[in-house]
């Protein structure tokens, strides 16, 4: 991000290691991801299970369905795709991060 | 029984009537803090500081201050409560000794470390063991590296003055560093003595201010967290923030003791030259041993001999450009430390100061005197005795050994 480009000094911060909350929003904890959740829109159901379950709030839900992951925070731990109900070829499915992003350069 | 006196300096200045008590180290401690009325205090007995905080749980029960009192279970949960309501907050105090503040020592460290102006009375008393109740300097000289100030008192007098002053440097905001004030163990705490207090509660409580703190946790407008990781990326940068404080604080310390000076008529400094202006031989002293001193060089200057004494009484931070300077004109000096630093020659405060020394290009014969551990008795002879040593050393005398001991039995 823009702001982190210059590193800032001891002058520049609050003193005591004071922070300021949500930071962690700031933070591309994305960029840990090894694994990418990707989303089969002919098979979810929309019971937003992953929803429910993701402990970084990177599903994000939109009228009561299932909008999108939130990539730029997304672990890649994949319990959205362990979770999710449906049966046999499941709604949420793990793909290796290096392939997803050889698919889409393609 | 007390007197309300027209102190003689009122009519010239803004000088506040004082009124004149009976009272104990610990019991001048409480009224400072009675007269101050912090938002909590965090309390856990231990001798011989007990008495201070027993006290002042009396002013809070019968409400003479609307302090929130909370009894805890041990010291390290006395610091922790501190820390808490002062990042919460509120002007924060608790009080201990010795044992009590070893236990503490890990949030000592926090408390400092987070910038919180947390104010603590210490009682010095012998760290154990073998188990020992009674004064020296070996608790809060301890913890002189963990980012406290420290003030040491003389007398009660001090004692209670060091205790209102400490919370204004304290909440400085170029400080924002907590203050220890010591003094001694049984020696000033539990000794009966002429106390001058400022007679009006709200003169105190004027000149210590409403505490504003800037960030805080209970602030629902601007939350702020505190506390969090610091790894190596910004570990180094945070205490380069608080060696800031530290340079800071001294500037701090002296314009808060002329300040209040004019509301009470005793100043005070970061330290005290006593009859320093032409002595040859000197020693350098803190806590109540200043006052024996200053008993033994008036008897030597009595008998011609130029005797003089430095008493410390901000250690942290250290003025020793200032204590150089005080020494500059002498012959001979003795640092007098109620400690040991084992594995080390000399005290803790010889070694800062030889230290000091050498960057002021001070080359006066300096050898260190380790006295009264674990409450062993230091009087006017045995200081006397001191003086003789240096007399010797003035005059030509080589240093036979760095480090000797006043009152030990051979």
């Amino acid at each position: 991000m823009a702001e982190d480009k210059k590193v800032k000094g001891w002058r520049d911060v609050a003193i005591g290691g004071l922070v300021e909350p949500g930071t962690s929003e700031k933070y591309n904890t994305g960029s840990w991801r090894s694994y990418r959740p990707v989303w089969h829109a002919d098979r979810c159901i929309h019971c937003l299970q992953c929803w429910a379950f993701c402990p970084d709030g990177s599903i994000v839900a939109k009228d009561e369905k299932f909008g999108g992951f939130d990539y730029y925070h997304c672990k890649g731990c994949g319990l959205c795709a362990k979770i999710c109900p449906v049966k046999g070829e499941k709604a949420i499915t793990m793909v290796l991060e290096t392939e997803a992003a050889k698919a889409e350069k393609k | 029984m007390s007197t309300t006196v027209a102190n003689q300096k009122a009519s010239a200045g803004k000088v506040a009537a004082q009124e004149v008590l009976g009272l104990t180290g610990n019991e001048a401690a409480a009224e400072a803090l009675k007269q101050v009325n912090p938002d909590v205090a965090a309390v856990f007995p231990i001798t011989p500081q007990t008495e201070l905080m027993h006290k002042f749980a009396e002013y809070v029960a019968n409400g003479a201050v609307d302090t929130e009192l909370i009894n805890v279970e041990s010291e390290h949960s006395a610091m922790s409560a501190t820390v808490g309501a002062s990042a919460a907050g509120a002007r924060a105090v608790t009080a201990t000794s010795a044992n009590g503040l070893a236990l503490m020592w890990e949030i000592v460290a926090i408390a400092s470390s987070l910038r919180l102006p947390i104010v603590m009375p210490v009682v010095n008393r012998a760290i154990s063991g073998p188990l020992n109740i009674h004064c020296d300097h070996s608790d809060t000289m301890g913890c002189r590296d963990l980012g406290w100030i420290q003030l040491y008192s003389e007398d009660s007098q001090e004692a209670y003055d060091n205790m209102i002053q400490a919370f204004r440097i304290a909440e400085n905001k170029s400080v924002m560093l907590p203050v220890m004030v010591t003094f001694d163990g049984f020696i000033i705490s539990h000794t009966m003595e002429r106390v001058e207090i400022i007679s009006d509660d709200k003169i105190v409580r004027n000149f210590v201010g409403e505490y504003q703190p800037e960030n805080y946790l209970l602030n629902a407008q601007h939350p702020v967290t505190y506390g969090p990781l610091d790894l190596p990326d910004w570990l180094f940068e945070h205490k380069r923030q608080e060696i800031q404080g530290f340079l800071n604080a001294p500037e701090v310390i002296k314009q808060v003791g002329r300040e209040y000076g004019e509301i009470s008529g005793r100043s005070y400094d970061l330290l005290e030259k006593y009859r320093m202006d032409d002595a040859e031989v000197a020693v350098v002293a803190l806590g109540s041993t200043a006052g024996t001193a200053k008993a033994a060089v008036e008897e030597l200057r009595a008998e011609g001999v130029k005797a003089g004494l430095v008493k410390i009484r901000c250690f942290r931070p250290f003025p020793g450009k200032e204590i150089c300077a005080a020494l500059a004109k002498c012959k001979a000096v003795s640092v007098m430390d109620r400690c040991i630093s084992f594995g080390l020659e000399g005290g803790p405060v010889f070694n800062e100061i030889r230290g000091a020394a050498y960057g002021a290009g001070l080359k006066v014969p300096m050898v260190s005197h380790i006295y009264g551990i674990g409450g062993r008795d230091i009087n006017v002879t045995q200081i006397r005795g001191v003086f003789e040593e240096l007399k010797k050393l003035a005059s030509g005398g080589k240093i036979e050994a760095v480090e000797s001991y006043v009152g030990l039995r051979e």
